[in-house]
């Protein structure tokens, strides 16, 4: 745990104690990890509301005349397609292809931008992006990232809830944006139906005065609080990376699996940071692919850094693993050899010193049952 | 917190029931509390000799293993099965049906070591 005197504390903090979380440090925040416990927080998503304080994670907005034809350059996704208050997921690359993060950019106006990065690297995002920015003043850059307070409302009754607590608000439609509530001290409450949890959903973003207000209200409409404990085996459960464990500098989105989103696909993206590191990837081939794994028997949860072995010779470790509570199994990534890529390889993995059989698998885990 | 009179406690939040030369060992309810959902037990194997503040089992919640240490030395005589199918009994009744593993104690000047019911309430602060 890093000094708790320098942690990032989140505007909803004392909403979360009322709420009896534990709080732990993530990526330089103290942030709720978990209130009525991760397994019940986990089934409430998957079956009815639950929400999820996201006030770590950064808002920048980017406006101007060069605004678009700077972000086409700075991420992989082709910009110019989406439509005014249309989203989508997007990665930010180093000249290696490396990963900085993966990111939502929402269109919200004719020339203006609305990006949410990862909580744990903001200051990494930001410094990239500035540096990156042409000096003729085309592109106007804001951190937001202090001025909101935000939280995802996830799960299938996420639109009833909303639409009752907010009824004159246009419920924007998957992926889309749009203006939750009147501009307060000149920011504007957003919401955006994305999520990291393979529900259907909304993330709200409020001016941070408003944080509390809004957190009480969903909790008042019998929306439970999650924290990133459920968080994370939700994610996992679809097979959504998460920057800092499946995503690295080190790594390429092609290596990910998140082909789709490296850009490198669209005939009509341009060229843009990681391009050329990309194409010769491809090229010459992927030395290692981010690869799902399930335990084939009953064993422990999975985690990070456990060892994946291939005819009794360690061929990689894990990056991120849990025990699906979904599927009851325990679930992993990780980077392997191509070769070892083929949904149904039998795999072991190692757990203080025992090897339990696991298998390729495809994502997501966890497939959702028709409603 | 449920802390029951007629248990010895470790710093490391296990407690044992001695009858006999026979001890059980288990997590206190304060330890499952703090694990929160406990989802899988690994006791120790019968036969296996068991230290004095050694790790010999682990429970993992969905979040985190963590090491449960031996009270005492000794040999593990019996452990709880019921665990492998149900470890949410770690959590549901740790002084009972939860308890994970016995054992014959080899020094049994090593109990006055461990913390009365009463020290331990202190320790966790009730």
């Amino acid at each position: 745990m890093s000094d708790p005197a320098s942690l990032k504390h989140t505007p909803l903090e004392s909403a979360h104690l009322a709420c009896g979380a534990r709080m732990v440090e993530f990526g330089g925040w103290l942030m709720p990890v978990q209130y009525s416990g991760i397994m019940d927080e986990h089934k409430v998503v998957r079956s009815s509301t639950g929400m999820f304080d996201i006030s770590h994670m950064g808002e920048v907005t980017v406006e101007g005349p060069g605004a678009l034809v700077w972000l086409e350059g700075l991420l992989t996704n082709r910009v110019g397609k989406l439509g005014v208050s249309r989203g989508q997921y997007t990665l930010m690359l180093d000249e290696k292809a490396g990963v900085i993060d993966d990111l939502i950019i929402y269109r919200t106006g004719e020339n203006s931008y609305f990006l949410v990065i990862n909580g744990a690297c903001r200051d990494l995002d930001l410094d990239w992006m500035r540096s990156h920015l042409p000096s003729d003043g085309s592109v106007e850059l804001r951190d937001q990232g202090n001025e909101y307070a935000a939280i995802a409302l996830q799960g299938p009754d996420s639109e009833k809830v909303l639409s009752s607590l907010y009824p004159s608000c246009e419920i924007p439609k998957r992926n889309g944006i749009s203006c939750l509530a009147p501009t307060q001290g000149g920011i504007p409450s957003l919401v955006a139906r994305t999520g990291y949890t393979g529900e259907d959903g909304f993330e709200l973003f409020v001016p941070v005065a408003s944080g509390i207000a809004l957190w009480e209200s969903l909790l008042a409409a019998g929306v439970k609080p999650c924290g990133l404990g459920a968080r994370d085996t939700l994610r996992l459960e679809m097979g959504y990376p998460l920057n800092g464990s499946d995503l690295s500098r080190d790594r390429t989105p092609l290596e990910a699996g998140l082909d789709k989103f490296s850009g490198i696909n669209d005939p009509e993206k341009g060229d843009f940071s990681g391009r050329a590191a990309l194409e010769r990837q491809r090229a010459e081939g992927l030395p290692s692919r981010l690869t799902p794994l399930k335990l084939t028997v009953s064993g422990p949860p999975l985690r990070s850094h456990y060892p994946v072995l291939s005819e009794g010779v360690i061929v990689g470790k894990t990056c991120s693993g849990a025990l699906s509570p979904s599927l009851g199994d325990g679930i992993a990534m990780a980077y392997l050899s191509p070769s070892l890529n083929a949904p149904g390889t039998a795999l072991e993995i190692e757990v203080r010193g025992r090897r339990y059989p696991a298998t390729v698998e495809t994502i997501p885990f966890y497939k959702k049952p028709a409603r | 917190m449920n802390v029951p009179s007629d248990l010895r406690y470790a710093k490391t939040h296990e407690w044992i029931r001695a009858e006999g030369d026979v001890v059980t060992v288990g997590i206190t309810d304060h330890a499952q509390n703090e694990l929160t959902d406990i989802v899988y037990a690994e006791p120790p194997k019968v036969g296996a000799e068991v230290k004095a503040g050694a790790t010999a089992a682990v429970v993992e919640s969905v979040k985190a293993a963590s090491d449960i240490y031996s009270p005492l030395s000794g040999t593990v005589t019996e452990v709880n099965a019921d665990l492998s199918g149900n470890p949410a009994l770690l959590n549901t009744d740790p002084f009972g049906k939860g308890w994970i593993y016995k054992m014959k104690s080899s020094n049994s000047a090593e109990i006055n070591v461990l913390l009365t019911p009463e020290a331990y309430s202190a320790q966790i602060g009730q």
